[in-house]
């Protein structure tokens, strides 16, 4: 519509293999990122905080989807693996006053470990019989961490962080998180648009594809399976260590299997195999509760007189995820991402049809 | 020191509780049977059933055994709705997606009952005493002498069905190959709406049973977090698993939580199904009764 897409030749193998070869794609680029920059200045601290939880959400559901929507694994355990991001990095903060920049990538790397683990049962078994051992993973990790004293902190299973100090100042405020959490997400998001491209990425998706004929034109499937795990579980526990920065708590609360849900949410309405996808699915489903609350708030009383509202919030947003995850499957299985495309290809020649 | 009166109790009651999760597992295995889907929702069509019954009986005053009716029709209804709606369009498409309509569906309908029926957990009783039968050292509940009851007829019931009946037949090979089935002139999509009738009739069955055992709430669902060590232990696509299965998990996490909650500190209970399952999916993972069909990469 406003740009043309003929007309760029590339001259260099470099020109040829960029991330975004068309000038208008740039362009929108440095708009996003230049909005990003700007708005925790311009914005309230309460819609700060949701871009935060946006943030956090993002960088899960790119490595829920570089597992499920990439290399066609199934995992219904991710919270499980957050929470092991979240307690190692909470350990260690506390009992050793390691700074965030050890302990984020311990809490990630000990998540890739027993992302691994988890995942062995993939090289024997797939589909449905994985789906119930990373189940299975799910409720042994999340029992273990609140049986075990030594890892949980003893009361009520929660410990309490320090905030991260970035060059003696502390990130105290939702302003300051933003900037520290924007800086990983954004991190994540281009380490997965390049992983996907890379020699691991082709191989993730030719086991997606066909895992026979990935195993026949030499792909070592058990190596690819399992770093696909570890990949995506350190993601995870990243995840985990930011929320656990964001809330200032570890608390294995916030990573039970209700979690590995939402974000098997995100990825299926965001589009599996996208990572446009990943990031609109994490803004949908971190925005649906908010719209439903204040939704509720201005006409429930209308709707659902005499009952306490409270009690029906959560209640509308499980039927909000699980309605949209079926509506979404049935209707549109690419997701967010697919109708993305869908407009941007109807407007690219408007107003001819083709 | 070990008691022996003690653990009889622990297997006696962990046998008639297995029995119970039997009963669940039977509609888990009906739908991957006959059409190669994985019911995630299954705890929760159990709780759907129990809120059918205890809302007929508790808020409409019905008498039981009409509630009880109801809500197999009810169920038999949802379950034909279900497969119409939701599963039909998925036929053929990645195994991933049947997984995840159906945790959707889970969430949708743990969400819409309580705020149908309400929140609070409503007891359910059947018409009979509640009086525990005495035998020496133990005491069955009546409770849970029903729901072994029922889930061992309907355990024969299917086995005739499958065996011998031209339905079940049927079922069976729409489960072995579907394509083959519809050569053979079988109504391939009518039998998966068959199955998942079945798996309603079950499940109220179910719903009936746990509810009069727990009382009729959200956490009824859980019930289902049980299914999968069962139905792993006993073979996905068997009906005699399922029994077995739920014997055994029935009588493992009795006696986890009579020997090892004191030494750890409780919920073992929940905990040492799946720990048996993982070491099952490792070394079996088909199960004891299933067909070793696993494709191996």
């Amino acid at each position: 519509m406003f740009h043309r897409e003929s007309g760029y030749y590339k001259t260099t193998y470099a020109a040829d293999m960029a991330l975004y070869p068309l000038p208008v794609a740039r362009w929108a680029v440095a708009v996003i990122i230049a909005l990003l920059f700007i708005a925790p200045f311009v914005l309230h601290e309460y819609y700060v905080s949701i871009l935060n939880l946006i943030l956090v959400a993002t960088v899960g559901a790119l490595g829920l989807n570089i597992l499920v929507g990439y290399t066609g694994q199934i995992s219904i355990g991710h919270a499980a693996f957050m929470s092991v991001g979240a307690y190692t990095a909470a350990n260690l903060a506390v009992r050793l006053g390691l700074p965030f920049w050890l302990t984020l990538p311990a809490g990630g790397l000990m998540a890739a470990a027993v992302g691994a683990l988890v995942g062995i049962p993939s090289l024997r078994i797939k589909g449905l019989y994985l789906a119930i051992a990373t189940l299975a993973g799910q409720l042994i990790i999340e029992w273990t961490i609140n049986h075990v004293p030594w890892i949980s902190g003893g009361v009520q299973a929660s410990i309490e962080v320090p905030r991260p100090t970035l060059f003696g100042t502390e990130l105290k405020t939702q302003r300051q998180l933003y900037g520290f959490l924007l800086f990983f997400a954004v991190l994540a998001v281009i380490g997965t648009l390049n992983l996907v491209r890379s020699r691991i990425g082709r191989a993730f998706i030719a086991i997606r594809d066909q895992d026979i004929a990935a195993e026949i034109i030499g792909i070592n499937i058990f190596r690819y399976k399992l770093l696909s795990f570890a990949i995506s579980a350190f993601y995870a526990g990243i995840t985990g260590v930011l929320y656990t920065y964001y809330l200032g708590i570890a608390n294995y609360e916030q990573f039970t299997i209700v979690t590995s849900i939402d974000y098997l949410a995100m990825i299926i309405i965001g589009g599996l195999g996208s990572i446009l996808g990943s990031i609109l699915g994490a803004i949908f489903v971190t925005l649906l509760p908010i719209c439903i609350r204040l939704g509720m708030e201005s006409w429930g009383g209308v709707l659902f007189a005499g009952l306490d509202i409270n009690n029906i919030i959560p209640n509308l947003r499980l039927i909000g995820f699980g309605g949209l995850i079926i509506l979404f499957l049935v209707l549109e299985p690419e997701g967010l991402n697919r109708l993305w495309r869908n407009i941007r290809s109807y407007f690219r020649v408007w107003p001819f049809s083709y | 020191m070990f008691d022996w009166g003690f653990t009889l109790v622990l297997v006696t009651n962990g046998l008639l509780i297995g029995l119970m999760y039997s009963l669940i597992a039977l509609g888990f295995v009906l739908v991957y049977k006959a059409t190669d889907a994985i019911n995630f929702a299954q705890g929760e069509f159990v709780m759907l059933a129990g809120f059918l019954v205890a809302g007929l009986i508790v808020l409409a005053g019905a008498p039981f055994w009409v509630g009880a009716i109801a809500a197999i029709a009810g169920m038999v209804a949802f379950g034909f709705g279900l497969e119409r709606v939701v599963l039909r369009p998925l036929i053929g498409r990645p195994i991933i997606a049947v997984i995840m309509a159906t945790i959707g569906l889970a969430a949708v309908l743990r969400g819409v009952g309580p705020l149908i029926f309400g929140a609070e957990t409503r007891a359910l009783s059947l018409p009979i005493s509640d009086e525990p039968i005495v035998l020496g050292p133990i005491s069955l509940p009546p409770v849970q002498l029903v729901g072994a009851a029922l889930s061992l007829a309907f355990l024969a019931g299917f086995g005739w069905f499958f065996l011998k009946s031209r339905m079940g037949v049927a079922m069976r090979a729409v489960a072995d190959n579907q394509q083959v089935a519809m050569a053979m002139g079988i109504h391939v999509e009518r039998y998966f709406a068959i199955a998942w009738g079945l798996a309603g009739i079950v499940s109220a069955l179910g719903g009936i049973a746990w509810g009069a055992l727990l009382g009729v709430d959200v956490f009824l669902a859980l019930v289902g977090l049980k299914v999968f060590p069962v139905v792993i232990l006993g073979g996905l696509d068997s009906v005699l698993g399922a029994i077995v299965g739920g014997l055994i998990v029935g009588v493992v996490e009795n006696l986890a939580a009579g020997y090892l909650d004191p030494l750890v500190g409780g919920g073992t209970k929940d905990f040492a199904p799946y720990v048996l399952m993982i070491v099952m999916l490792m070394i079996r993972p088909y199960g004891i009764f299933g067909k070793a069909r696993i494709e191996r990469v």
